[in-house]
């Protein structure tokens, strides 16, 4: 049975120790190997925005593949870095609750934000139910030209021979158009979901935001904003938009205030800083793997497949967070009731016991659907397939166009242990 | 071995031998029944094993438990024939099983 919230005991408040370190000024380098395993903290954003975590995780993964942090800012917290492991947390969601957050830090006290994929059955899936039509396969083929029509359309504008940056004309333009879409969104207001999508995983750390104040208030935006919509969207049943569904639906017609824009921020962030990684993500990755980006101009067929081998190589969300519901004995630790387990589905696809030579990036990997950058279980992603047609398309109208997308400098990444990507990857196009 | 029948979406007829044991998802996929993609290797973990059971076998394969019918439930395009073909077992009984897998798995 799904735990009530109730039994979820706090966090321990002596675990938390604040960190000095942002994006201005992250934490220098430090050899993963040179320090005790108790001393490691996978979690900490310094080694994500300097592409240095991978070390960290191949340690955890040979020597500690449960491991646990008694200290950080996030509080303490379990790391599972194993495929299997990892799966069976996440496939047992009676022992290991998604509630009431699904990132390894603690939600804003101030300005909570419920939603359904940090909810426990029965809510859980009523709500999903609401929504998920719009991510269904019927309504994803209907879109499909409309996709194919507006990616062309990105890539034509493309200043060819000059630099420029791939995640800011590209990916992000891609995915805001089909979120946009999918919400049935003012099209020229739509850059605001990029940013509210931005905002809603921002920690004043990463450069993004002010201060968490700054953070609510532009989310109580986005709230008025939608709330807009809503309002007009309510008791029109025909709409197969993001909006009209939920406000139409029992499961969600009554949702609270904090449950509207949780949700909302679900569904943005969702459906933004995912897919978007994972298109910047495919650039980096056939520059790192030349031999593959020959392979791939040689034969497009080799595109859906290789679409899953970049969100498997990207992992565009790094983890998910579950806590424990009851005692848990695993594989000889003592997991107690309340403790804060974190998945980290980017080390599981890396994990050599699944993935031969992991660290590759081969377009033809033969299990490259085997991934876990979607999850497993009742809260996998609702909208793995947009993100796939996505990536799809986009790779086949790319090729049309370009011989090359070449990475002309060193990109940028995100200060985060959750959202895992770029905010800037500089790149030339070659012409065919 | 019993044999099974797979109808996909466009009405391809492709009839396979399962074998006894593994599962009816297992059979799709060492034929290369397209359309059944199994992401999670047939562990009731991502749905994508999903086919349309004919309502002649319905019966014989039963209801699914508790984890698939979560599962099922995540697809908005279940219908009350829905069943993950990773969860049904090859008996000798399946002789002449048929069931018809949809377009798009979710």
């Amino acid at each position: 049975m799904a735990a009530h919230p109730d039994s979820i005991i706090p966090p321990d408040e002596g675990a938390f120790e604040e960190s000095p370190y942002t994006k201005a000024d992250p934490q220098p380098y430090v050899d993963p190997y040179s320090l005790p395993l108790e001393a490691l903290n996978p979690a900490n954003p310094s080694l994500f925005y300097q592409d240095a975590h991978w070390d960290t995780f191949a340690r955890l993964r040979e020597e500690a593949p449960i491991h646990y942090t008694k200290k950080s800012e996030f509080g303490a917290y379990w790391s599972f870095v194993k495929y299997k492991h990892i799966k069976y947390i996440d496939t047992h969601h009676e022992d290991f609750s998604s509630y009431p957050a699904i990132t390894v830090g603690e939600p804003d006290e101030e300005l909570p934000l419920p939603m359904f994929i940090a909810m426990d059955p029965p809510s859980h899936g009523l709500q999903r139910k609401a929504v998920s039509p719009v991510a269904g396969p019927r309504n994803l083929s209907a879109l499909q030209p409309i996709i194919r029509r507006r990616a062309g359309a990105i890539l034509d504008e493309l200043p060819v021979g000059e630099t420029f940056n791939w995640v800011e004309r590209v990916s992000i333009e891609q995915t805001t158009q089909m979120l946009a879409t999918l919400f049935d969104f003012p099209w020229e207001d739509r850059y605001k979901l990029t940013r509210w999508s931005d905002v809603a995983t921002a920690t004043p750390q990463s450069g993004l935001v002010e201060s968490e104040q700054a953070r609510r208030m532009e989310l109580l935006e986005c709230r008025e904003y939608f709330n807009r919509l809503w309002k007009e969207r309510t008791g029109h049943t025909k709409g197969n938009d993001l909006i009209s569904l939920m406000a139409n639906d029992p499961a969600t017609e009554d949702m609270s205030e904090a449950e509207f824009l949780g949700n909302l921020v679900l569904l943005i962030v969702g459906g933004n800083d995912t897919t978007r990684n994972s298109l910047s993500g495919g650039v980096v990755a056939l520059n790192r793997f030349p031999e593959q980006f020959a392979k791939l101009r040689a034969d497009p067929s080799l595109i859906p497949n290789m679409v899953s081998e970049i969100i498997r190589w990207q992992t565009p969300l790094a983890h998910m967070r579950r806590r424990a519901v009851r005692d848990i004995e695993f594989e000889g630790h003592k997991i107690r009731e309340g403790d804060k387990v974190v998945m980290w589905y980017l080390s599981g696809n890396r994990d050599e016991e699944v993935f031969e030579n992991a660290e590759a990036f081969d377009i033809e990997r033969g299990n490259a659907r085997s991934h876990m950058a979607f999850g497993f279980g009742i809260h996998r992603c609702m909208g793995n397939r947009v993100a796939e047609m996505q990536l799809k398309i986009v790779w086949e109208e790319c090729l049309k166009r370009f011989r090359h997308v070449e990475v002309v400098g060193e990109p940028e990444r995100i200060f985060s242990a959750f959202v895992h990507g770029y905010s800037d990857l500089p790149v030339r196009l070659h012409p065919r | 071995m019993p044999k099974l029948t797979f109808v996909t979406h466009d009405g391809t007829v492709h009839q396979v031998d399962g074998e006894e044991g593994r599962s009816v998802m297992n059979a799709a996929i060492d034929n290369l029944v397209p359309g059944i993609d199994a992401d999670c290797g047939g562990e009731c973990a991502c749905a994508t094993c999903h086919v349309y059971v004919d309502d002649a076998w319905l019966a014989h394969v039963g209801e699914p438990d508790a984890a698939e019918d979560a599962m099922l439930d995540l697809n908005p395009e279940r219908e009350p024939n829905s069943r993950l073909s990773c969860q049904i077992e090859v008996t000798g009984q399946l002789e002449g099983f048929r069931a018809r897998i949809p377009e798009f798995q979710m």
